[in-house]
């Protein structure tokens, strides 16, 4: 019996050593990672980046357009992307639940969720770049909300799926119309979930590169004229670092430096309201 | 199967007085898909009493209870046959309007529900769906409710938490005041106060006593004990089929039918 129990023990301490190890497996590169982004990035993040346009090769600048680009046009693709996926992913938890139409809709969606970003882009330029003849942040705006929609659809229907059935049968018990029961009650228990999956959203669309190429395309000037090529954090840094010039490379690395940052700040919010939601029960 | 008449009548001297039929169910079929749950159903439920429903695991005593406010509806694959009358109306009828007759027949559940909101809210939720009450109207209301079930005095001082922020026993409270609130005629309660413990659930059952002086009360419940403390008639059910039905202290000393005392007295169950 105490082999049994011995060998039991070193069962488990071997899978939690690989686990361990697997664990500072992913961690390292993770760190290497970080680690250089910041020790290449911090030299170039000072003021100057906020407040200039990005400049040719052999002068100083910042990154003023690409940030407001990036800005205006992750704002546009959730504006865009939010009601949609949230109305469709209602549909999906609410009304559609087994319906031939809601389970097309959902396997659509999942393959939408791991398209490639640039086939997304391609798409984008075939059916409105060139139509219209020309690069815009309209089109850049487009790709990326065709990136948020089924991630909301996804979390938004998991959400919901996740209120139990008993609070609609309550609410029902009360004679409340199915649109109330799920206005005021089913989307408000699964407010938190759906907000964090939207900020996840932002969190992936802000720093999508390939969606944006064919797309905003870039510009070297401000303009915050939507309908006309636009600068952007993700397109300048792909073409600062890939270019031969220093200073270019510089802003590259506090550019991605920045997005990190972004990114990270909206993950720390979405986990903040995960858990202000967990401790209220 | 016998049709079984209004019970208390012919039954021991109750001070009251006699009931009337509130709830009639005639010939009541159910089924869940190709299942069939209840099978002729015959049943007069007594105004201003309470009624139990007891039977074992699967015996049909809660889809039974479930029709009266045709929760079922809620599902596919669900469906009643037969009659239910309120008042009068067939409440299986395609015509009833459902959102109507559960307003009128009010239901709580095994598990407390409370809903993603403020005490107040959880309450004013119900009364805002039918009646547009002025500020002080409301807070009356809520406050109404609060008392009638028991629950004013703990939580009078923190209306604005979640409700999600009671005890169990008090969250089921949350419901029962939140389901009178809208002035129902009738209450069902599903296994109210399985989920709690001992003191909580006398709590419910003094409250319950309360309540059939306004409401219609039907209970359905595992606890043989607390059938037979806080009900005036009993439905003893198995396998779909309704067995016994009567006054409580007649089906609780001298049931007709064997299969009942056996449930009752532990026998079987």
């Amino acid at each position: 019996m105490f082999s049994l129990y011995a060998r039991r023990r070193l069962i488990n301490a071997m899978n939690l050593t690989i686990s361990m190890l697997a664990m500072a497996f992913g961690l390292f590169w993770l760190a290497w990672i970080l680690w250089t982004l910041l020790r290449q990035g911090l030299g170039g993040l000072d003021l100057q980046m906020f407040t200039q346009m990005t400049p040719p090769p052999g002068s100083q600048g910042g990154l003023l357009n690409a940030i407001a680009g990036s800005f205006m046009m992750t704002s546009v693709a959730t504006l865009i992307g939010t009601p949609i996926g949230i109305l469709a992913g209602v549909y999906m938890a609410e009304f559609g639940q087994k319906s031939w139409l809601a389970s097309a809709t959902r396997f659509v969606n999942d393959i939408l969720l791991s398209a490639p970003s640039i086939v997304i882009g391609l798409f984008i330029y075939e059916v409105y770049v060139v139509n219209v003849h020309h690069f815009s942040g309209w089109a850049g705006s487009l790709a990326l909300s065709l990136i948020v929609i089924p991630v909301v659809v996804r979390t938004t229907e998991n959400m919901l799926k996740l209120v139990p059935n008993s609070l609609r049968e309550a609410a029902a018990a009360l004679g409340a119309p199915h649109w109330k029961i799920i206005m005021l009650v089913t989307l408000r228990a699964s407010r938190a979930g759906i907000i964090t999956g939207l900020l996840l959203a932002v969190a992936r669309i802000s720093g999508e590169t390939a969606p944006l190429l064919f797309t905003a395309l870039n510009n070297q000037f401000w303009s915050s004229n939507m309908n006309a090529p636009m600068a952007n954090l993700p397109v300048v840094i792909f073409q600062f670092a890939m270019s031969p010039y220093d200073d270019w490379h510089k802003l590259a690395w506090a550019g991605a430096l920045l997005i990190t940052f972004g990114v990270l700040a909206l993950n720390i919010i979405a986990r903040v309201m995960f858990r202000q939601k967990g401790a209220r029960g | 199967m016998t049709n079984y008449a209004l019970p208390i009548q012919d039954a021991a001297p109750d001070v009251r007085s006699a009931p009337t039929e509130k709830l009639a169910v005639r010939n009541l079929n159910f089924h869940y898909g190709k299942f069939h749950a209840l099978k002729d159903i015959n049943l007069s439920i007594p105004g201003n009493r309470v009624t139990a429903f007891i039977g074992p695991s699967g015996c049909g005593k809660s889809t039974l209870l479930r029709t009266f406010n045709r929760m079922y509806e809620l599902y596919p694959h669900q469906k009643a046959d037969g009659e239910i009358v309120l008042d009068g109306e067939n409440i299986l009828d395609a015509r009833q309007d459902l959102n109507r007759l559960r307003a009128k027949v009010g239901m709580v559940f095994q598990k407390p529900t409370p809903f993603p909101m403020s005490i107040f809210d959880n309450i004013a939720f119900g009364v805002r769906l039918y009646e547009r009450l002025s500020t002080h109207e409301m807070n009356d209301r809520v406050e109404w409710a609060l008392k009638k079930a028991a629950l004013w005095n703990e939580v009078k001082d923190k209306l604005k938490q979640s409700g999600n922020s009671l005890s169990g026993g008090q969250q089921q409270r949350l419901c029962i005041a939140r389901a009178i609130a809208v002035k129902p005629e009738v209450v069902l309660l599903d296994e109210p106060a399985s989920a709690l413990d001992p003191i909580s659930t006398a709590h419910i059952e003094e409250l319950i006593h309360e309540l059939k002086e306004d409401y219609t009360i039907v209970i359905v419940t595992h606890n043989m004990q607390q059938a037979a403390r806080v009900s005036d008639c009993t439905a003893y059910m198995y396998l779909g089929e309704l067995i016994e039905f009567g006054n409580t202290d007649t089906i609780f000393t001298t049931p007709k039918q064997k299969a009942t005392e056996d449930y009752i007295t532990g026998k079987f169950g």
